[in-house]
């Protein structure tokens, strides 16, 4: 009887060992080809953007996709912007999960917050929801910080009505400017356009300590952090929505992942630029990945240079967010860039090629923004 | 003559029936203020349970930081603030008692102990960002502490020291002075005194200030912002000079996250968050409630 059992242990044992062995060399013939390995050619132009700019072309062939898993441990610090945050947070707890011996930890200091720890090389990386300033920039010299830009994602700013409003479906940017420029002298919907009705316009929009507020005055009204005061300022946009929501006379503007959230209970305008001569547009994850919607701004990472040469799992890291980096933007609901971007960039990024990604992203059009 | 009386007279009823009058509102005034209170707090206290209880689970506090709200929990941060909060509450409560004592037993400087106790009240209205900051620049960067607990520990110590200084120095101003007379003249020296008949009489009344503090410490989240600034971390404390973040912080991302399940699960931090108040809170009252009996045997 004793036997027996002993018999059919081993037998199970053998089986699963079995099982294990078949699979394995299954797995490790079949492993490479579903995981994309292959081979990716980017040309990237590095600082031809106006016309007296040296042009430098490159031509790189790298091997993509994941490669086998090495054993990586350390510690990569990150800060900056909370915009960024939720992003920078989905790409560390999977890298985490794969990578067990790396710790990752994330701060929410603000883009300026962040920066400041980073120009004198406190963090590895800073999340950066606008472009590092000169002033920045130019700390970073003095104290011998040099960064790579990696453009992770896109967040869309939406300008919102109303669901009752009948009266506008487009708006053009010198129209906004109009109404958030300082000491504007729009009080009513009509002092906009006049057929529009003769009633007051309730304005709902970003506090001046966010990001979000920056980018709108700079690209809107033309200089970062010029806007009217006398409106409904909040850092936390679902305040804004809220505001929106249950004031028929309202306009406002806030991030797209906050309206995908409240789709029945405002309703979005499209946008024209019409300084640039462009058409109505209507905010969606195409238009705004593609810059043809003119309130998209790109989201960065800025890593140390220095880290990025001698923490061989940051540089790890860095390439899985940005191979990755559509997935991630999906899940926190804000718009990734197109797919060919990310597989690019990843590429140059493995050959080692860490200048030129913003210049990825732009390629098929300059709505970007101010750089 | 008579009619100037009569007239006399009359102000004085109408004044008396004014006078009765007030009488009769002043409590129904009053009640509404504690209405206000009340119906404020409960509003408060509905809202959160009812959006935030369905998302309650242990999960909550044995989970890591997490992108996906389904198994999203915030362990780093309710061991953060339970690290803090304990280690500032050792920092404050000792440091204002003494400080509370020095100020109305042993100073004889009459005017340098009104200006102490003039500033102190004033230091607790001071912006909780200001100790940050000061935390910041003495503490992490001066003292080279770091981003770590006892840097975030002891800020929190400094910024709630006002609140149990005040109500310590009124604690012992309460105890008869009788009681301090009969001691000395059985020639009790002064520490005899202060630990024999002040400290048993006072201490109640000093853990009412404790409560104050500990529930002042463990809802800030502006100071921690400034020193820890962190948020997403998967490691657990396990010494003072670890890094840290709190719940108050993590709340505050939740809140502000456009996706409705991560609202809800600020709710139920909240919960979690009241809980361990009403935990810190309790032990101070079960102290109180011992040295009261104590004191009446």
């Amino acid at each position: 009887m004793k036997n027996q059992k002993k018999g059919v242990t081993t037998s199970l044992v053998v089986g699963v060992v079995a099982a294990l062995a078949v699979g394995l060399v299954v797995g490790l013939l079949t492993g490479p080809s579903l995981l994309g390995v292959g081979t990716e050619t980017v040309t990237v132009t590095v600082g031809g953007t106006g016309g007296g700019v040296q042009t430098v072309t490159q031509t790189v062939t790298v091997t993509v996709g994941t490669q086998t898993p090495v054993q990586l441990a350390g510690n990569i610090e990150v800060d900056g912007s909370s915009t960024v945050y939720p992003l920078t947070e989905a790409a560390a707890e999977e890298f985490m999960n794969i990578h067990k011996g790396v710790t990752i930890s994330i701060g929410i200091s603000g883009t300026g917050g962040g920066f400041k720890r980073f120009v004198i090389g406190e963090t590895d990386i800073n999340d950066a929801s606008r472009p590092i300033l000169k002033a920045e920039a130019e700390t970073a010299a003095k104290n011998g910080v040099e960064w790579i830009e990696v453009p992770v994602a896109i967040d869309a700013l939406v300008v919102v009505v109303h669901p009752s409003n009948n009266w506008v479906d487009c708006i053009t940017i010198s129209e906004l400017r109009e109404i958030w420029k300082p000491d504007s002298t729009v009080k009513l919907w009509s002092d906009v356009r006049p057929e529009w009705p003769n009633q007051p316009i309730k304005l709902y929009g970003a506090g001046p300590d966010s990001g979000t507020f920056d980018y709108f005055t700079e690209r809107v009204v033309g200089k970062s952090k010029a806007s009217r005061t006398d409106y409904v300022a909040s850092e936390d946009d679902n305040v804004l929505v809220a505001g929106v929501e249950s004031d028929p006379l309202s306009l406002g503007y806030f991030g797209f992942a906050y309206f995908a959230e409240a789709k029945d209970r405002t309703k979005v305008l499209k946008v024209r630029d019409d300084l640039a001569g462009g058409e109505c547009v209507e905010p969606s994850d195409e238009t705004a990945s593609t810059f043809t919607y003119p309130l998209s701004r790109p989201l960065f990472i800025y890593v140390n240079k220095k880290s990025w040469d001698t923490k061989p799992h940051l540089r790890e890291f860095v390439i899985y967010y940005v191979e990755n980096g559509a997935k991630f933007a999906k899940k926190v609901a804000y718009t990734p860039f197109p797919d060919h971007y990310y597989r690019k960039a990843a590429a140059l990024l493995r050959a080692g090629i860490t200048e030129g990604l913003y210049e990825l992203t732009t390629l098929k059009n300059k709505n970007a923004g101010p750089h | 003559m008579a009619d100037t009386l009569l007239s006399q007279q009359d102000k004085f009823r109408r004044r008396d029936r004014a006078k009765q009058f007030l009488d009769r509102i002043a409590p129904v005034l009053l009640s509404l203020g504690v209405f206000v209170g009340v119906a404020a707090v409960t509003s408060l206290l509905f809202t959160v349970i009812t959006t935030g209880w369905s998302r309650l689970s242990w999960n909550l506090i044995f989970a890591y930081p997490s992108a996906n709200p389904q198994t999203a929990g915030m362990r780093s941060a309710f061991l953060g603030s339970f690290w803090t909060v304990s280690l500032s509450a050792l920092v404050s409560i000792p440091l204002g008692i003494a400080s509370a004592l020095y100020l109305t037993e042993w100073s004889s400087h009459r005017r340098l102990r009104r200006f102490l106790e003039f500033n102190m009240a004033n230091l607790a209205g001071v912006p909780s960002i200001i100790f940050g900051l000061v935390g910041l620049s003495i503490l992490t960067y001066g003292l080279g502490l770091g981003r770590s607990i006892i840097a975030g520990a002891f800020t929190l110590g400094i910024m709630t020291l006002p609140l149990v200084t005040v109500s310590a120095a009124e604690a012992i101003k309460s105890v008869p002075e009788a009681l301090k007379h009969g001691a000395y003249a059985l020639g009790a020296t002064k520490l005899q005194v202060t630990r024999h008949i002040i400290l048993p009489r006072s201490l109640p009344m000093m853990m009412t200030g404790a409560i104050l503090a500990i529930s002042r410490a463990i809802g800030e989240a502006a100071p921690i912002l400034v020193i820890s600034g962190l948020l997403f971390i998967r490691t657990d404390p396990t010494s003072i000079f670890d890094r840290f973040t709190v719940m108050p912080l993590q709340i505050f991302n939740w809140v502000s996250r456009p996706q409705p399940a991560f609202q809800e699960l600020s709710s139920a931090a909240i919960i979690v968050l009241l809980a361990l108040l009403m935990m810190f809170n309790a032990a101070a009252i079960a102290i109180r409630y011992r040295y009261q009996r104590r004191v009446m045997l």
